[in-house]
């Protein structure tokens, strides 16, 4: 039964590729999982047994071919399009391995960027909320600086301040320090941590880092498309 | 990041102006294609409106006449095996009945500008040795400058008719001698004579009409050519010229008289300009259309390459809506752009061409210039058309499956 913390909650989710030809295959056999807020959680598991699959089903960019999947207790397999795109904007962040700011924009621009899709167009409240989370991140002084000028390490700080921005309940990480050096996927991996701490925001983090996934509170792991263990530690 | 600006506009643009190179190519492009279009309209509509003006100068849009007499044969049956001789019979003067009823009508008419009665026949100007055949053109001024502007037209003396006053164009002035101020007597072929003083000089642009046409009072005209009280013609100027034969014919059915269009009788300079303006159109359409698929195969590009950025959007909880109006923007900002590009390329080489294009005397050979009026259709043309060749890469980018972007 959902929890009144429970921020994600997927029942027997199964996702297939390719569904209704001669090449449709199976990659998630029922998966059950929860997360309460305040989680900070490590998914894991080999190269190609479902991780990013599972991670863009939660994310709502994708749609599960069976099962339930609920977010802060809304379920979501009936939402149109539009629905699903509104709860995954104010709902869940997103923090990809390869950085992907947009380059058009500042630093500054592309941690207001959820909040100006939202809204629709820019304000005050915007510019103020996303300028203190670059401070939070340490990126003050680079707020105006084009995207693309900024560090690998710099650049995934900036991608966790979008994440950030519009509060979200959950966010979901995908192998957010796989293109850093380790001093910076360290100082990445503390940042997402003090926020998880400061705020109760709950993070599901992809990683292959099995050092960075023991300092977590729970460890899930993937095989084949399925949970074979769930330890928590925390 | 303009606090009024909505978020499709701000990408818009600063997409536009990320992507430098291909967004300055595409905009020159679209504005040298807006030049040829607007360089041409302006050029065909100049040269078109100053024909016509010309055409027009002398004439009315359409001329009301008695109708033709239907001769009728002499015996029913000659019984001479040749069957009836038909013959046309020579036109004599004839009056248009009733015509100030059928004045006060037409002047209520919204697509006629101005009705003026005429009352015209052949006669002879007699000066001293001199004795032309002329035709004798019974007006009242004051209406007819409203149908051929003869007011713009007097290059001596002035238009004024009054009883025993006429007007001359400038070749019968050379041809009989006489200048304003000078006596000319008129002959008409039913033996009526009358005298007139000369109070002015006309020059319409057309040799044969500035040596024919003598314009007196409609008073004098009727009497001098056995008119009284009747007039020959009804000379109409029209609010839209290029609706004349259709009014002339509607006229022709509800008036029983014969109508006749500038258009019927210029028929072959009509055609002429027709086919002018079919050809240029042709022409601009596929301009237009070369157009609109640069644009959109520019876009097309712009949209996979950004694909990774778009599907980042869709995950910031962008929706497919933001980003097809993101894209169709891009298309008409484009567009917009290149139509004022090209509507200042297409002033330079109207200047240009007036510099070249000029009458052995060095003045310009006609008066083209770029319109306010063009600018704003070529302008709203533009955008509509980039507006609708975004239409389909703005698709793709809003159909785009952002796990498949993200991915790729
Ligand atoms: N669109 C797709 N069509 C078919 N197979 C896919 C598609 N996306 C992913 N897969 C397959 O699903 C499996 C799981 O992939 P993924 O979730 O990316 O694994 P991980 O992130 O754990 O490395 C892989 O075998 C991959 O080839
Ligand atoms: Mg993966």
């Amino acid at each position: 039964m959902a929890d009144a913390e429970a921020v994600l909650e997927l029942a027997d989710v199964h996702k297939s590729y390719g569904t209704g030809t001669a090449l449709e295959i199976e990659i998630l056999h029922g998966i059950d999982l929860q997360l309460q807020r305040g989680e900070f959680a490590a998914l894991i598991g080999p190269s190609g047994s479902g991780k990013s699959t599972l991670l863009n089903l939660i994310g709502l960019l994708d749609r599960p071919t069976g099962g339930h999947l609920a977010i802060d207790g809304q379920a979501t397999t009936k939402l149109d399009d539009g629905a699903l795109t509104r709860l995954r904007g104010r709902r869940i962040g997103f923090v990809f391995q390869h950085h992907l700011l947009i380059p058009a924009f500042t630093a500054l621009e592309n941690v207001m960027m959820p909040m100006l899709v939202d809204r629709g167009r820019p304000d005050a409240e915007m510019r103020e909320r996303a300028a203190t989370l670059l401070e939070q991140v340490g990126l003050g002084e680079r707020m105006d600086n084009p995207a693309s000028q900024l560090s690998g390490g710099q650049q995934q700080r900036v991608a966790i301040a979008r994440a950030l921005v519009m509060q979200p309940a959950l966010v979901l990480a995908d192998e957010p320090t796989g293109n850093l050096d380790t001093h910076s996927a360290d100082d990445v991996f503390a940042l997402m941590r003090a926020i998880n701490v400061a705020r109760q925001t709950t993070f599901l983090i992809v990683t292959h880092d099995q050092r960075l996934a023991a300092r977590c509170d729970r460890r899930i792991e993937l095989v084949d498309g399925r949970i074979v263990a769930d330890v928590k530690t925390a | 990041m303009h606090p009024w600006l909505p978020f499709e506009w701000i990408a818009a643009t600063r997409f536009l102006r990320e992507g430098r190179m291909q967004s300055l190519l595409i905009i020159v492009g679209v504005g040298v294609g807006v030049s040829v279009i607007v360089f041409m309209s302006a050029l065909l509509s100049g040269l078109q409106s100053n024909l016509v003006k010309r055409t027009l100068s002398s004439q009315a849009h359409i001329v009301l006449l008695p109708p033709e007499e239907v001769a009728r044969p002499q015996t029913e049956d000659a019984g001479n095996g040749l069957g009836p001789l038909i013959q046309k019979q020579a036109q004599r003067l004839r009056s248009i009945d009733q015509w100030q009823k059928l004045r006060a009508r037409l002047s209520t008419l919204p697509e006629i500008a101005a009705v003026s009665p005429v009352a015209s026949g052949p006669a002879f100007a007699v000066r001293g040795d001199a004795n032309k055949s002329v035709t004798v053109l019974g007006i009242e001024p004051e209406n007819y400058i409203r149908v051929v502007a003869l007011d713009e037209k007097m290059v001596a003396g002035s238009l004024r008719l009054n009883a025993g006053e006429a007007l001359i164009g400038i070749e019968l002035a050379k041809d009989v001698g006489a200048g304003v101020g000078d006596k000319l007597r008129l002959n008409s072929s039913n033996g009526a004579t009358d005298t007139l003083i000369i109070t002015g000089l006309f020059d319409l642009g057309n040799k044969g009409v500035n040596a024919r046409n003598v314009y007196v009072s409609l008073r004098s005209a009727q009497t001098l050519l056995d008119l009284v009280g009747g007039i020959s013609s009804i000379d109409i100027g029209l609010v839209d010229i290029y609706g004349a034969e259709k009014l002339a014919q509607r006229l022709a059915a509800e008036t029983g008289l014969q109508a006749d269009s500038w258009i019927k009788t210029n028929a072959q300079f009509f055609t002429a300009l027709t086919s002018q303006r079919v050809s240029s159109n042709v022409i601009r359409f596929f301009v237009g259309l070369s157009v609109a698929f640069g644009i959109a195969s520019v876009l097309v590009v712009s949209v996979v390459q950004r694909a990774k950025e778009i599907g980042i959007l869709r995950a910031m909880g962008a929706t497919r809506g933001q980003l097809l109006r993101t894209f169709l923007l891009q298309g008409g900002i484009v567009g917009l752009c290149g139509s004022l590009i090209g509507s200042a390329l297409a002033a330079l080489f109207l200047a240009l061409w007036q510099t070249l294009a000029r009458n052995a005397d060095g003045t310009p050979l006609f008066v083209i210039s770029v319109e306010p009026g063009l600018v704003f259709i070529a302008a709203a043309g533009a955008t509509l058309v980039g507006t609708l060749a975004a239409f389909i890469p703005a698709r793709r980018a809003a159909g785009l499956d952002p796990v498949v972007a993200i991915r790729g």
